[in-house]
């Protein structure tokens, strides 16, 4: 095994693999919500892809911020939002992080510092990008971090607020999740250099690694340099983390034509989490007892949030155009 | 007559005019050999192949603006952004390129491009996912802007875009996509420009869009049963908009209502009410009255938005208003 695997403690290790699981978990009752018909809007999961926000915000302060994507159930809850406002915002309940306003992509907890999933591709890039000028102007190591997919790497958004954070040496790090797929393109149909840190590096003379992102210890060594370099001042990174997202696009969508069944079920054997339990295990570094307690300690967590979700009211008519302005007209 | 649904019907459209016309082509995410999000262009791909079905990267900004090159260059693109929110992204290209080249090119560069997708709220899509923007393009000089309502409009007013020079924006609401229709077989234009008297009535009238105005006629059969006869008008374009048929209307009901999904403040029923207001005042029995969506993002639980865009009660409502004014 790797050195820098001894660097963190077991619970250290059983924390991330806690934080994947209640990841896994949630989204598998969140996805079983849509199919009963309990999630009225959209729903993307990111089953298969827990590592990378795990590995990442494990590295966080709550005061540090985060930008996230459609598919942001994953680092909304690694961020530290709490199942039971998860779930009941996207059962469109006023208890959910943004009062029933927001659904799945746009799920919002300053709180904890999660500054938004969002409905849009490519925003994230230039706001994280903005959150590390802020805190750099006002003196701060807070640390910003941006969430994208691969979809993401073509757009403007991508090489304006990469070149933006570069040249002006922001507390940024940028985290593209690559699953291969933007919804159903494949990411080799949509550039011709696939490898997004290579191209950041020489491009735009930007710190920047790729890691396997199904490996959550690979994920948060890498998050641990870039957040470390951030906070002491040295600027951005970015971290290429190639991973597969084992469900549909978004829930209730096919998942069949644009990928073969033996592709998904060669991810499927990669699991992060359970390929990390047995790894977990091999090492001796949690027994079976430790992580069966985790995973106890999660499937009640996941059950009371649901409940939660689905005991709440849903928010009050008299509210829908709440908070357009700092004031109420 | 068959009957095909809204998308099938401007789907025809599309597939006819590629059929005849060699420089059409349609850029978008997912328009390829997937057939397009909302089977905008099942089919296509495997007559026409690649250079005439892109499929693109995310990258709004960047095809609109290529495909304002392409336009200036002899080519008719056909931009599917699939949900309007999307090409915001866009708006430089939009404003700033496509609806001033000509002007700026003195008539001698045309711009034939079409820009379609959906709009329009409904199915929780929450704020990202659920905008109309028309307003906007109404307000800069340019754009012709087409909202069908029926599966027949849709694909009279697709060939009438596919056939002319100018800019389109063609909107399609995300609640219509499935709605079915009578709809001919042979090719047929609309011209843009041009309202349709979708009831006619001598009481009061009323002006509505796409979903809006499939629930005015429900109302208005219901009114009819109570002995008030509502005139339904649909614009079909709102740039250009044909007020004359409007100012006719309202010359024999002396009353008017406009609803619209969308915003007020600047909006198409602000627009219409000066006009009637300047043209048409001593036509007037009562005031003109307007109904909007509520001026705000779109919420996403049910009890939210459906509470943001004018509903059944609310339509009736303000109709028996304005007969009681
Ligand atoms: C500007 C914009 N264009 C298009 C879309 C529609 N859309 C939503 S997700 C998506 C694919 C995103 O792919 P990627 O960034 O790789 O993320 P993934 O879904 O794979 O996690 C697209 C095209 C959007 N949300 N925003
Ligand atoms: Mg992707």
């Amino acid at each position: 095994m790797d050195s820098h695997e001894l660097a963190l403690s077991s619970e250290q290790l059983l924390a991330l693999y806690r934080t994947m699981v209640l990841i896994r978990r949630t989204e598998e009752q969140l996805a079983r919500a849509h199919q009963m018909g309990l999630v009225p809007g959209p729903c993307h999961t990111y089953v298969g892809e827990e590592a990378i926000a795990a590995g990442v915000c494990a590295n966080l302060r709550q005061d540090d911020v985060v930008f996230s994507t459609h598919r942001g159930h994953g680092h909304a809850l690694a961020k530290g939002v709490s199942a039971r406002e998860v779930a009941a915002e996207l059962l469109g309940k006023a208890t959910g992080c943004s009062q029933g306003r927001g659904g799945s992509m746009h799920l919002f907890a300053p709180e904890v510092g999660l500054m938004g999933t969002s409905g849009i591709v490519g925003p994230s890039i230039l706001q994280g990008a903005g959150a590390g000028y802020s805190f750099k102007l006002l003196g701060s190591d807070r640390v910003s971090v941006a969430f994208f997919g691969d979809g993401a790497v073509s757009n403007g958004a991508f090489h304006e607020g990469i070149n933006l954070a570069a040249i002006w040496d922001l507390p940024v790090v940028f985290v593209c999740e690559d699953n291969m797929y933007a919804t159903e393109v494949p990411f080799r149909e949509a550039t011709r250099n696939q490898n997004v840190a290579e191209r950041v590096r020489v491009s735009y003379g930007m710190n920047a690694v790729c890691v396997d992102g199904n490996d959550v210890l690979a994920v948060h060594e890498a998050a641990k340099v870039a957040v470390t370099q951030a906070r002491a001042g040295n600027g951005p990174s970015l971290i290429e983390c190639k991973t597969y997202r084992l469900r549909p696009h978004a829930e209730g969508m096919r998942d069949g034509g644009y990928r073969t069944v033996d592709e998904v079920e060669s991810w499927r054997k990669r699991d992060p989490i359970a390929t990390f339990r047995s790894e977990l295990l091999v090492n001796k570094q949690a027994d079976e007892a430790a992580i069966d307690a985790v995973e106890e300690e999660v499937t009640i967590i996941v059950a009371d949030a649901m409940d939660f979700g689905r005991s709440s009211p849903f928010p009050d008519p008299a509210t829908a155009a709440d908070f357009i302005f700092s004031a109420q007209d | 007559m068959r009957e095909i649904t809204y998308t099938e019907a401007a789907r025809e459209a599309l597939a006819e005019q590629m059929a005849i016309d060699p420089s059409i082509f349609v850029v978008g995410e997912g328009i390829g050999e997937r057939g397009g999000n909302f089977n905008t262009t099942l089919g296509l791909y495997e007559k026409y192949g690649p250079m005439r079905l892109r499929d693109t990267p995310i990258v709004e900004r960047g095809f609109v603006g290529m495909c304002t090159g392409a336009a200036m260059t002899g080519t008719r693109p056909v931009v599917d952004f699939m949900i309007v929110d999307f090409i915001l992204d866009s708006i430089g290209e939009l404003f700033n390129q496509i609806s001033k080249i000509q002007y700026m090119s003195s008539g001698r560069i045309k711009m034939p491009l079409i820009l379609r997708g959906c709009f329009g709220i409904g199915g929780a899509a929450a704020t990202h996912h659920s905008g109309s923007y028309y307003p906007l393009f109404v307000h800069i000089p340019g754009f012709r802007v087409a909202l069908p309502s029926t599966p027949y409009d849709a694909k009279g007013l697709m060939r009438t875009a596919l056939t002319g020079d100018d800019p389109v924006l063609f909107l399609e609401h995300k609640l219509l996509l499935n709605k079915r229709g009578h709809v001919p077989e042979e090719a047929y234009s609309i011209p843009f420009g041009q309202a349709a008297v979708v009831r006619s009535g001598g009481d009061a009238t009323v002006v509505a869009l796409t979903v809006m105005l499939q629930k005015v006629l429900a109302i208005s059969e219901e009114l009819a049963r109570e002995g008030a006869e509502i005139e339904v008008i649909d614009p079909r374009t709102v740039a250009p908009l044909d007020i004359d048929t409007i100012l006719e209307s309202v010359h024999k009901t002396g009353r008017l209502l406009i609803v619209d999904e969308t915003f007020g403040p600047c909006g198409i029923g602000a627009e219409i009410s000066a006009l009637v207001m300047e043209n048409g005042f001593d036509d007037l029995d009562a005031p003109i009255a307007r109904l909007n969506g509520m001026h705000t993002p779109t919420p996403y639980s049910p009890t939210l938005e459906g509470v943001i865009t004018p509903d059944h009660a609310a339509i009736a409502g303000a109709i028996r208003n304005l007969l009681a004014e």
